[in-house]
């Protein structure tokens, strides 16, 4: 086995322990090293790189608890290749690693912040480590905001945990969907509404993004509107990525590279490529 | 009345407004309760009032034969709900529906209307105000016709 | 600086050989310059030169017998530091196990032992080309092991260029057309009635190689004639390119309307990353055997102007000509200084020269620049 599961380009098999469907087109594999002692620490908002056999590699981000390590936890949505080949993974199967690759959540360097939690879509699941990580030292922040949004009700990822940090009295959760038939008791209207109402003081606040690029780009105009100034917006960018090493070329987003200087990125570092298009 | 004078100078939506103005404004303005699945307005209906609401939620809906109603927005504490009163024909273009116990003040659109068209400064500074409101929503809209979260595979 | 007769240019050849180090260096093959594996001088292009202007290459007769009165062809090294093709992993599936182990560095390149290469002839360009992917294989945080095994056993003879073509503007990128280090033994050709070449040694590899070889100190006179020669390829540059701020230039004018304008004459062929000397993007392919018991994981060169290379879930990023075209310049003029510390172009020209369609980066970045196009002095 590989010393390291980040500097190679070979990935290192683990088995499938656990798989749970989400929501129709989004499931989550927890994986589990193969000699079964082995650990994976990773950092909120990093990702691996999973190859599934004779198909392919791509990077999907870590969905698990940092505080558990022993659990590599991944939640991916059914969009090409690969990740429909992943969907037919069953308990005992094996799946390729290497990572965990990436910047982190600033979460130590929010300690003493209020939080902002914005999740479009599958965003949720690379800020659901930042998420227990912040709830496992809540002591250390200011308000907790998380606001969540999906395409429908049906699309809502994590409802159980959802429900749990809801019913917490320390977190200010807030979801919203695009559309919903009658009866649905929840929000309606994009995430980006939700941003005003948030119980957080903008002067002392970290906003940590994560979604489609159209929907970060959004939210970030609300952000700065409510005068959250661009060093303390985080966002996580998305590419193209074959190595996840920085040296395949494919994740460039202006002069840095996603799999290294990214995914996450303070706003401010990345705000004069946001704008521009197809770069 | 002076309970619901101080309601609205402290209404970010009224912020600025001068106090004889809204002492007209709150002339024309009644306390009013929802219960959950009430019906603050229907489609078609003459749209009389708007509202500000204090406590509770209102989901604004579109009904579709083939599929039942659809939620297309929803309000929470604080928001403005309605501005088809200012617009003539004055009928409502959505069903206002309650999803929880909901207090609100009403504003009688007659009222208000009367008052626009004796006082032009009030007329354009609630105008003003509207403006910003239909933008937002607007705004809001735009986004969401984007279907921001979908992914084509 | 010694001086090495021409005479003695297969013993040199034959040191390096007797020391394990296959040799690779240009010869004609249909009409071009390519790289390959030579074994005497003879194999060189002796009494060859090329012409060169964009999307345009041919090869003409000398007037004396120079082994490297040539500008570069199409091949570069890289393709033996960084090769085409290299397998990364191989899979073996057992019931639900998997097992995937790495070839060896040694045995990566396309199935064949790693050899120790002896490359003959590295124009400067070259040179600097080679210590720019230096710092993207070796010295930017990962270390690719197949580029670290072929670069830590090469030897490297540069030649300086007495040569530059319609195309070349390595004076302007600081990197010609003089060696400056980087090489184990750096020649500057003469050729005429006398036919010798001034040597210098930039490691202890070299030394040894040029003590063993019959040599003698060079004379003023020798020295004052190589130098002519090397000033006379930095006279002959067909291109210019003003770098001062093209970094700033480039990366605060992505919406310059110079960009639509060069994607309708750019036919993202592709060519001008393949032939680039130091452009690194690679793809990974995936195989199976019919069986799906075994699979494997290949490293080829990529391009940042294919559709795929940009592709995420649902769509490509660059999906537009244009933006392609702008990531791969602005990557190569601007973005490479903050990546890597320096620029990856190094003036060898070959993107204009293999362009189909001619388009000239010089150009290009005069236009942004906004200065009107100047017509470049075109000899050899």
């Amino acid at each position: 086995m590989n010393d390291s599961l980040n500097s190679t380009m070979v990935p290192t098999p683990f088995r499938v322990q656990r798989v749970r469907r989400e929501t129709h087109d989004t499931f989550t594999l927890e994986l589990r090293p193969p000699d079964g002692s082995r650990t994976l620490p990773f950092a909120p908002g990093q990702f691996n790189m999973l190859y599934m056999f004779g198909v392919g590699e791509v990077p999907i981000s870590i969905s698990g608890d940092p505080s558990h390590p022993e659990r590599i936890v991944h939640t991916t949505r059914v969009v090409g290749t690969v990740t429909r080949a992943m969907h037919t993974l069953k308990p005992s199967d094996s799946l390729g690693v290497r990572g965990p690759f990436g910047t982190p959540w600033p979460v130590e360097k929010a300690y003493g912040s209020d939080i902002m939690i914005i999740a479009g879509g599958i965003g949720l699941a690379p800020l659901r480590p930042a998420v227990y990580q912040i709830l496992s030292q809540r002591e250390k922040f200011g308000k907790v905001v998380i606001l969540s949004g999906t395409r429908t009700p049906a699309d809502i990822l994590f409802r159980k945990e959802m429900e749990q940090w809801r019913s917490r009295f320390d977190v200010d959760l807030f979801t919203t969907v695009d559309r919903a038939m009658s009866g649905w008791k929840g929000n309606v209207g994009v995430v980006t509404t939700l941003i005003s109402r948030a119980p957080v003081d903008p002067q002392n606040s970290v906003a940590m993004v994560c979604g489609p690029e159209v929907m970060m780009r959004f939210t970030v105009m609300e952000l700065q509107k409510r005068g959250i100034g661009g060093d303390r917006i985080y966002v996580s960018m998305e590419r193209n990525m074959k190595c996840g090493l920085g040296l395949c070329g494919h994740c460039q987003y202006g002069p840095t590279f996603v799999c290294k200087d990214g995914p996450v990125y303070p706003f401010n570092r990345i705000k004069d490529y946001f704008a521009i298009r197809e770069i | 009345m002076e309970n619901l004078e101080q309601l609205l100078e402290h209404h970010p939506f009224f912020k600025g407004l001068e106090p004889k103005h809204i002492k007209l404004v709150a002339g024309c303005g009644s306390n009013v309760k929802f219960e959950a699945g009430e019906f603050l307005f229907k489609e078609g209906e003459e749209a009389n009032a708007f509202f500000i609401l204090r406590r509770g939620k209102i989901a604004v809906e579109a009904f579709a034969a083939e599929r039942g109603s659809i939620i297309i927005d929803t309000l929470n504490d604080g928001d403005i709900l309605g501005w088809s009163w200012l617009i003539p024909p004055y009928n409502w273009h959505f069903d206002a529906k309650a999803v929880e116990l909901t207090r609100a003040v009403a504003l009688d659109a007659r009222c208000l209307r009367t008052k626009c068209e004796e006082d032009h400064d009030l007329g354009y500074e609630l105008l003003k105000r509207f403006a910003q409101i239909i933008e937002d929503r607007l705004q809001a809209t735009r986004i969401q016709l984007l279907d921001l979260y979908s992914v084509s595979s | 600086m010694f001086t090495v007769d021409r005479t003695n240019v297969d013993q040199l050849f034959r040191l390096l050989q007797q020391k394990g180090y296959t040799l690779i260096g240009p010869t004609v093959r249909d009409g071009a310059l390519i790289l390959d594996a030579i074994s005497s001088a003879s194999d060189l292009p002796v009494g060859w030169t090329d012409d060169q202007g964009p999307a345009h290459y041919r090869l003409r007769r000398r007037d004396d017998a120079s082994l490297f009165g040539y500008s570069v062809g199409a091949h570069s090294w890289k393709r033996y530091l960084f090769p085409p093709a290299v397998k990364l992993v191989d899979a073996r599936r057992q019931g639900r196990s998997m097992d995937c182990t790495s070839p060896s560095p040694d045995s990566a390149s396309q199935g064949t032992p790693l050899k120790k290469y002896a490359f003959i002839g590295v124009k400067p360009c070259e040179l600097n080309a080679i210590l720019i992917q230096d710092k993207v294989f070796l010295g930017s945080g990962t270390v690719d092991p197949f580029y670290k095994a072929a670069r830590e056993r090469l030897f490297i003879v540069a030649a300086n260029c007495t040569q530059a073509s319609g195309t070349c503007f390595c004076a302007s990128m600081d990197a010609g057309p003089r060696a400056q280090r980087g090489f184990d033994l750096a020649i500057t050709e003469v050729a005429g009635k006398q036919h010798y070449f001034v040597i210098d040694a930039g490691s202890k590899k070299g030394t040894e190689i040029l003590l063993e070889l019959p040599h003698r100190k060079s004379s003023q006179q020798e020295l004052d004639e190589a130098a002519r020669r090397v000033q006379k390829a930095t006279d002959q540059m067909g291109r210019q390119l003003d770098t001062a701020g093209v970094r700033d230039l480039l990366l605060k004018n992505p919406e310059h309307p110079r960009w639509e304008e060069v994607s309708q004459r750019c036919l993202n062929c592709a060519n001008c990353t393949l032939v680039c000397p130091t452009c690194f993007c690679s793809s990974v392919e995936d195989t199976t055997d019919l069986a799906g018991k075994t699979a494997e994981r290949w490293r080829r060169w990529d391009s940042c102007f294919t559709l795929d290379f940009s592709y995420i879930h649902g769509g490509c990023i660059r999906s537009s000509g244009k933006s392609r075209f702008r990531q791969w310049m602005t990557h190569k003029l601007a973005s490479w200084n903050d990546q890597f510390g320096s620029s990856g172009c190094v003036g060898c020209g070959r993107c204009i020269t293999w362009c189909p369609v001619g388009i000239d980066i010089t150009e290009e970045v005069r236009a942004i620049r906004g200065t009107k196009r100047q017509e470049q002095l075109m000899h050899s």
